[in-house]
């Protein structure tokens, strides 16, 4: 039983610099010029799980992303990494996307492609709303579950999942096609070797625009957004930050008298 | 204009406490707006929660069946959806939690309207004299905030982490509880076989009046230092990220954008840098002390009494310090 897969990245900020995005309040925007960009981790989670699928059952692993030209290089690397082929939505009318805007994009992109199953990262590192899977298999008018940290086969077209909960988790049973968001815990991805990066160099990566996805123009980028962005500002902290310096037995008695002082407030 | 609501959320019987704190912030919001707030409770056996919730708001929409003794993606999705279709209401509320996560956004999808998620704050704002639902979400690990409005499709949406607003206390409500029997079609797509709960005999860390977290800044002087100080104050032990990963504690314990948001009297940080996707966690604590070797170290920033030092050293004079103290239990 093949089975055929997509997996939907995303290319984010990396992690590690998101202290260096500012925000520019005369201009009202995001100043993150020269800031590194990754595959959202969670999505090497997708990957490595759909690889390990199609490994067991034969079929086609096809990474999708929506994003600016430049985001072809987390597809490249999701390639080095063993999908089999890519497609990138780019498209000036996809820009400035919500989740919603964005699933229905991804969404028009998948009815492209025959597939059974769909795998997502649980949530992106940056905007993390966990939201763009749940909306696509809406879109495509299939089941969905999120949280999944373990994906077993139930029978012909059916999973057995676990969806992970608050302090246990839940068993749910899926037929395909269906949309999965899956944790970081469901696996360890494997990194690309030397070989595999030049063999991706072969594979297919296409760029897609609106019209080759047949998308409704005005359910796409800013003006398919039902959500507006009308202010941001930089996060304050208002804390004391009293800072006691000294020996630490001289400190620790000072900080318990201040606490005592603080808390009686 | 309409009802404010909240998609209420229970396991097996038990209302979870974010429920209360997102009614809290929707009769905030519904008083604004000078109208009715409304809850949607969906299980099976659980009239008397609702009841009791009507003492809290001013409406509960109840769907009591065996069919929903589980979370039933699908069926939820078309339970809530067809309600909101019904009475229409201005704003829906939900908990970021793992079940509310998984079902907003289909929610939202269908009715093809906004959703913003885990919000750290919602007001109203006038765009001339139409009201809004201004809701602010933290971006970038949670070092900006934006605020985000959905100005023309109703209703709005939002989801908002647990422990990020405080609970609903005041049962001044005299709320009538509405209730529904829908047909409800099993979708044979997807179903819930099982939900699993670990029950811990622990407070959880929710609850907690004080709780010491500790970071990776204890990995030479050991994380014991954390359980001790917790101990002492008896509070709870708590985590960042690079100290659930390094396996001293479990994943449940962590605090921040990717673990748990707390409010506690006193929360204390010890041997964590500071990240915002951890600080994030506990902007709602009373009082914050930290204990970090880098002076520099953002944490202080975030923290009313910040200790420079070695939390090897620092911590075993604190604990003696606070024998001595009324701190102590």
């Amino acid at each position: 039983m093949p089975v055929n897969i997509i997996v939907c990245v995303k290319q984010v900020p990396h992690p590690e610099h998101f202290s260096r995005i500012t925000f520019d309040p005369a201009r009202q925007a995001i100043r993150r010029e020269g800031i590194p960009t990754v595959i959202n981790p969670l999505d090497l989670n997708a990957v490595e799980e759909a690889l390990r699928l199609r490994d067991r059952f034969t079929g086609k692993v096809t990474v999708i992303s929506m994003g600016p030209p430049g985001a072809r290089a987390v597809l490249e690397g999701a390639l080095a990494m063993g999908a089999d082929a890519a497609v990138l939505l780019s498209d000036k009318s996809f820009a400035g996307a919500d989740s919603l805007a964005t699933a229905y994009c991804l969404s028009c992109g998948i009815k492209k492609i025959p597939f059974d199953l769909v795998l997502c990262g649980k949530e992106s590192i940056d905007s993390g709303t966990g939201q763009v899977a749940p909306q696509v298999a809406e879109f495509l008018g299939i089941p969905h579950a999120t949280s999944v940290s373990e994906i077993t086969v139930g029978g012909e077209d059916t999973l057995i999942l676990k969806q992970v909960l608050e302090r246990g988790y839940m068993k749910v049973r899926v037929r395909m096609p269906a949309v999965l968001a899956v944790t970081g815990e469901i696996n360890q991805p494997r990194l690309p070797t030397i070989m595999t990066i030049m063999g991706a160099k072969e594979k297919p990566l296409e760029v897609w625009g609106a019209s080759r996805i047949e998308a409704d123009p005005d359910r796409l980028g800013l003006s398919g957004s039902p959500t507006q962005v009308t202010g941001m500002r930089q996060r304050e902290i208002k804390r004391r930050r009293e800072v006691l310096r000294g020996g630490p037995e001289e400190i620790a008695r000072e900080a318990v008298e201040r606490l005592q002082e603080l808390l009686k407030a | 204009m309409n009802e404010v609501w909240i998609i209420a959320e229970q396991r097996a019987g038990r209302l979870m406490n974010v429920s209360l704190e997102l009614l809290n912030k929707a009769n905030e919001l519904a008083s604004a707006l000078k109208v009715k707030s409304g809850v949607v409770l969906l299980g099976d056996g659980i009239r008397q929660m609702a009841d009791e919730l009507a003492s809290y708001a001013d409406r509960v929409y109840l769907v009591d069946s065996p069919e929903l003794r589980f979370y039933q993606g699908l069926s939820y999705t078309d339970l809530v959806t067809g309600l909101i279709a019904e009475h229409e209401p201005d704003i829906v509320l939900t908990g970021s939690t793992p079940i509310g996560q998984d079902l907003a956004p289909r929610i939202a999808a269908r009715l093809r309207t906004g959703l913003t998620a885990h919000c750290a704050d919602l007001y109203i704002k006038y765009d001339g004299d139409k009201p809004l639902l201004a809701q602010v979400v933290p971006g970038w690990g949670g070092n900006m905030l934006l605020e985000i409005t959905c100005p023309r499709k109703r209703p709005q949406m939002a989801t908002v982490s647990p422990g990020m607003m405080p609970r609903c206390e005041s049962r001044e409500h005299k709320g009538e509880v509405i209730s529904i029997q829908p047909e409800i079609a099993s979708d044979a797509r997807i179903e819930t076989l099982e939900m699993f709960e670990e029950s811990t005999p622990e407070k959880p860390l929710e609850d907690a009046e004080i709780v010491v977290a500790g970071g990776w800044g204890l990995a030479s002087s050991g994380f014991s230092l954390v359980r001790e100080l917790a101990e002492v104050l008896g509070g709870a032990v708590a985590g960042t990220r690079p100290a659930v990963d390094s396996g001293w504690l479990e994943k449940q314990k962590m605090v921040g954008q990717s673990g748990i948001t707390i409010r506690p009297r006193l929360f204390i940080s010890v041997g964590a840098s500071g990240a915002p996707q951890f600080t994030i966690g506990f902007t709602g604590a009373k009082v914050v002390m930290a204990i970090d070797q880098n002076r520099n170290a953002p944490i202080f920033e975030t923290a009313d009494i910040g200790l420079v030092g070695d939390a090897g050293k620092i911590v075993p004079c604190l604990i003696t310090a606070l024998k001595n103290s009324t701190l102590c239990r």
